[in-house]
């Protein structure tokens, strides 16, 4: 045990060793091989929970010497099982297709807001909020308001960007302006969005008249995003967002700044941009981002309004740019695989003996391995990029 | 005692930082490690102190193989370092400093805070190293920590002691001090490995000199050896150590500097009043030992810091209220002292970095699109020009040679018309080759009627460089002298004393 804890030697760079200084939020984000394994694993971790919670799994262990093909062939037909639902309901057939997407829209939306605030040099955790926000003005804007079709889901479309933005925006500002952190203001930001929204709720206007739960009526139809079979139009809104994410970034005057800004505040400044410019630009439009997922739930699907109508969304929305690794292809892939997740885990319930909440477990385990890239490289002795990978090397791989 | 170190290797993936070195340290001498930056000494002094572990090769004391596994291990053995930035607490005595890590208590578990006292006093007054024992180290000026530095390593035995840049911080006074120190010591018995990239020093206190190129040993050199030799050895090739400027009449003031008074965010008065101008087609060198004001000088001349008190005027223009931006629009070119920090974004390619500060014009982009086209072009004329050695202009910068990445900051700032240039260490970090082409550079824009101001705290390029030389001490300009002024005396004036009566007012 204790030639497992002594940390190996720190690995310096070969060039002579640079100050050291607050190191750049880029090097939180997982490398393409940390990705990838980091859901690899996942998806071991939970064959591993399959095996354990079927049944006939667990009785035959109780001979499993006597007989032990009864256990391995019983493990194997459990796993298989279970992730074959989990694709067939999530991939393989038109109908779950849609599922995936429809649940993939709004990840990839709000996710694409964390990886632009991510680029810019900032950890947005108020997606959650910024939704809320946008979701209250998208969905008051559709029952209440009497509007042409078309023209009553554009004009509350625009509501909802311009309200996530705004709330996007308070965290940016409190930034550029008193150097407030953007995770301590977004997560706050995140409660009072939510009070922000039960307020309203609470309001006679917003109360559906026919039920008693604080909860408002849906949207009008004409206020709903149109169809194009079966899948509305979200879809196409989240693509041509990612579209315009990367354009931004890789090849507007804007996006140099951000990811400048990003990745060296002070020589941007010494190059004469603005940091406080960036830093409020880049929450505006992570709000704004936040706020198009907000209708893809609202003008989308259709949902009332509740404190829930984000449902986990905003924070989901972190972890899928995370494991993108803050770009936008990235984010649209983890956004899918999300999506995919939660689609194709309702279908797991159907299978025998597959506990429901397992896509949920695979979703918190991804989680859990991007947030640990040191684990995950120790557990497939991945040579760590990261100074800090060594500790944890050790305790696993020796 | 004798350290020898055969065929000591240090791979970092494909990468060799040191390549099969083989050195042997007599006892009671100096030895020099002459290398640029980059050129593998740090790794090496690293593995002998036990922080790094040796790919391949080992290490003998007295003959005896040793391995450090820490370096605790190495002090144990009686080797002590040095290292170029301080490893100090600067709220403990100098007392408690150096008893640090090796406590000794009085029963009860008491810290016997005399026994340390004495200890340093025993032991400044073997080696002549002049310290109060009871001074907190963050009162005692550079110099003095430096010694505190080495009666650390002393009082855990060390009998080979290594020096890992130890001039770079001092004044020249302090500089001579120091080589006093090291005198004594060795005349002690001590043995010391003095790492350095300063020719002068080394021709005058190492017995031996070993020259380190690219993690080889290159050769061997006595101290009798011309500097041209030596730098020849270091770069591999003849290099021109001065650099040949004509002398030329300045023209008018282009930038003027008028009472400037720079409060630092803790409340100190960096820059006190500094008045100064900076003329046409001449270059004002800024001389100065580290901290004392000219950062944050030159920061207010670019408005990264807005000055408290005075008046920045460019062309009969007051820019005191102009932020980075407009003073950059303006034609002032800026080479920032840390280019790591302020020069240049480690992760953006090249490319990306040589138009960090242009791409709002309008021939690298148009409305909010990025001329991508225009943007490589200018990349492949500046990499040609400037001749940047790297992979492609598409690698990162972070992965170029410290040379490298200052001729980016450096080709970047020359790519647009300039009317002032400020440039400060313009050469910090950078091996021979990139000094003179950069030197070589600065003076042609200065023929092209430029006024040129350099700050550096390395008093040759001053020299190589300037026309007329101001001297910062403790926040002001407490001279201004033509080039020249004898070394000794520009040194007292960087220490605090007052413009000399021999030194010719400019």
């Amino acid at each position: 045990m204790s030639e497992q804890t002594t940390a190996p030697k720190a690995e310096k760079e070969p060039e002579e060793q640079a100050p050291a200084r607050a190191r750049d939020l880029t090097s939180w984000l997982p490398t393409l091989v940390d990705s990838i394994a980091a859901v690899v694993l996942a998806l071991v971790v939970g064959a591993v929970l399959i095996v354990f919670s079927t049944p006939r799994v667990i009785e035959s262990l109780s001979y499993v010497f006597s007989y032990p093909l009864d256990f391995f062939e019983y493990a194997l037909v459990a796993v298989w099982d279970g992730y074959r639902a989990l694709f067939t309901g999530s991939m393989g057939s038109l109908g779950a297709w849609e599922r995936t997407l429809e649940r993939a829209a709004p990840l990839v939306c709000a996710g694409l807001g964390v990886s632009l605030a991510f680029r810019s040099g900032l950890f947005n955790i108020g997606a959650q909020g910024q939704m809320l926000l946008g979701a209250l003005v998208a969905g008051y804007i559709g029952f209440s308001w009497d509007l042409p079709v078309g023209l009553h889901a554009l004009v509350a479309l625009a509501g909802a960007l311009v309200a996530g933005g705004l709330w996007g925006a308070m965290a940016g500002v409190l930034k550029a302006r008193t150097g407030a952190h953007e995770v301590i203001t977004t997560i706050m930001l995140n409660y009072v969005g939510r009070f922000v929204m039960l307020y309203f709720l609470g309001k006679e206007a917003l109360q559906r008249p026919d039920s008693d739960n604080l909860l408002s009526p849906p949207p009008a139809d004409s206020a709903r995003f149109p169809e194009l079979g079966s899948l509305h139009i979200g879809v196409l809104l989240a693509v041509l967002a990612a579209l315009a994410v990367w354009w931004l970034l890789e090849r507007s005057t804007l996006g140099f700044e951000m990811r400048a800004v990003g990745a060296n505040p002070d020589a941007s400044r010494t190059a004469g941009m603005s940091v406080a410019k960036v830093y409020v630009l880049a929450m505006t439009l992570a709000g704004v981002l936040a706020g198009l997922a907000a209708t893809m739930q609202v003008l989308g699907k259709g949902d009332s309004l509740t404190d829930q109508v984000a449902g986990t969304v905003g924070f989901d929305a972190i972890t899928v740019a995370l494991l993108g690794r803050a770009t936008p292809l990235g984010t649209v892939l983890a956004g899918l695989l999300f999506g995919a997740l939660s689609a194709g885990g309702l279908a797991m319930q159907g299978a025998a003996g597959v506990p429901p909440e397992l896509a949920q477990v695979l979703q918190a385990l991804i989680v859990l391995f991007v947030a640990a890239p040191a684990l995950v490289r120790g557990i497939f002795r991945i040579r760590g990029k990261g100074e800090g990978s060594g500790v944890m090397a050790t305790g696993w791989g020796a | 005692m004798k350290l020898e170190i055969r065929g000591l290797t240090k791979r970092f993936g494909s990468f060799t930082a040191n390549d099969h070195i083989d050195l042997t340290i007599e006892p009671g001498e100096i030895h020099c490690l002459l290398g640029e930056n980059g050129a593998g000494k740090s790794t090496l002094m690293n593995m002998l102190y036990g922080l790094l572990e040796p790919t391949e090769g080992e290490v003998l004391l007295d003959g005896e193989p040793v391995t450090f596994e820490t370096p605790g291990d190495a002090m144990a053995a009686g080797i002590g370092m040095v290292h170029q930035h301080f490893m100090l607490v600067p709220v403990f005595t100098v007392a408690e400093n150096v008893m640090l890590g090796r406590e000794q208590t009085r029963g009860a578990g008491l810290l016997d805070r005399k026994a340390a006292a004495d200890l340093v006093r025993e032991l400044s007054g073997r080696y002549h190293l002049a310290v109060n024992p009871d001074a907190l180290v963050e009162d005692l000026p550079v110099g003095v920590q430096q010694r505190v530095e080495i009666l650390k390593a002393l009082a855990g035995g060390a009998q080979v002691l290594i020096l890992d840049e130890p001039t770079a911080v001092l004044t020249p006074q302090e500089i001579d001090e120091l080589m006093g120190i090291m005198r004594e010591l060795k005349e002690q018995g001590t043995s010391i490995i003095f790492i350095t990239h300063k020719l002068r020093e080394v021709k005058a206190i190492g017995d031996r000199i070993s020259v380190i190129r690219r993690g080889k040993v290159v050769g061997t050199a006595k101290p009798t050896a011309s500097e041209a030799e030596l730098a020849e050895l270091m770069v591999g090739r003849s290099v021109n150590l001065t650099v040949d400027k004509a002398h030329v009449t300045s023209g008018t003031t282009v930038l003027e500097a008028r009472n400037i008074t720079v409060v630092d965010p803790r409340g100190h008065q960096v820059v006190k009043d500094v008045s100064f101008e900076a003329r046409a087609g001449e270059v004002l060198g800024i001389a100065g030992v580290q901290g004392n004001g000219q950062t944050e000088l030159i920061k207010s001349l670019l408005g990264l810091v807005r000055p408290d008190a005075g008046e920045i005027w460019l062309d009969g223009k007051d820019i005191s209220k102009h932020g980075p931006l407009q003073s950059l629009e303006d034609g002032i070119g800026y080479i920032p002292e840390d280019r790591s920090h302020d020069g240049y974004v480690g992760s953006f390619s090249v490319r990306e970095n040589l138009v960090l500060d242009l791409f709002r014009n309008d021939e690298f982009s148009s409305g909010l699109a990025l001329k991508l086209d225009a943007i490589a072009a200018n990349a492949r004329d500046r990499i040609a020009e400037f001749d940047i050695r790297t992979e492609s202009a598409d690698s990162p910068v972070s992965s170029l040679s410290g040379g490298n990445q200052q001729k980016v900051v450096v080709a970047r700032e020359f790519s647009r018309p300039l009317k002032v240039l400020i440039a400060s260490q313009p050469t910090r970090g950078v091996d021979v080759g990139s000094i003179e082409f950069i030197h070589k550079r600065i003076i042609e824009e200065r023929d092209r009627g430029t006024a040129v101001i350099i700050v550096s705290t390395e008093l040759d390029e001053i020299f190589a460089l300037s026309d007329r030389i101001a001297v910062m001490y403790d926040g002001r300009i407490v001279g201004t002298v033509s080039p020249d002024i004898k070394r000794e005396d520009i040194g007292l004036m960087m220490a605090g004393a007052h413009e000399p009566v021999s030194g010719g007012a400019a």
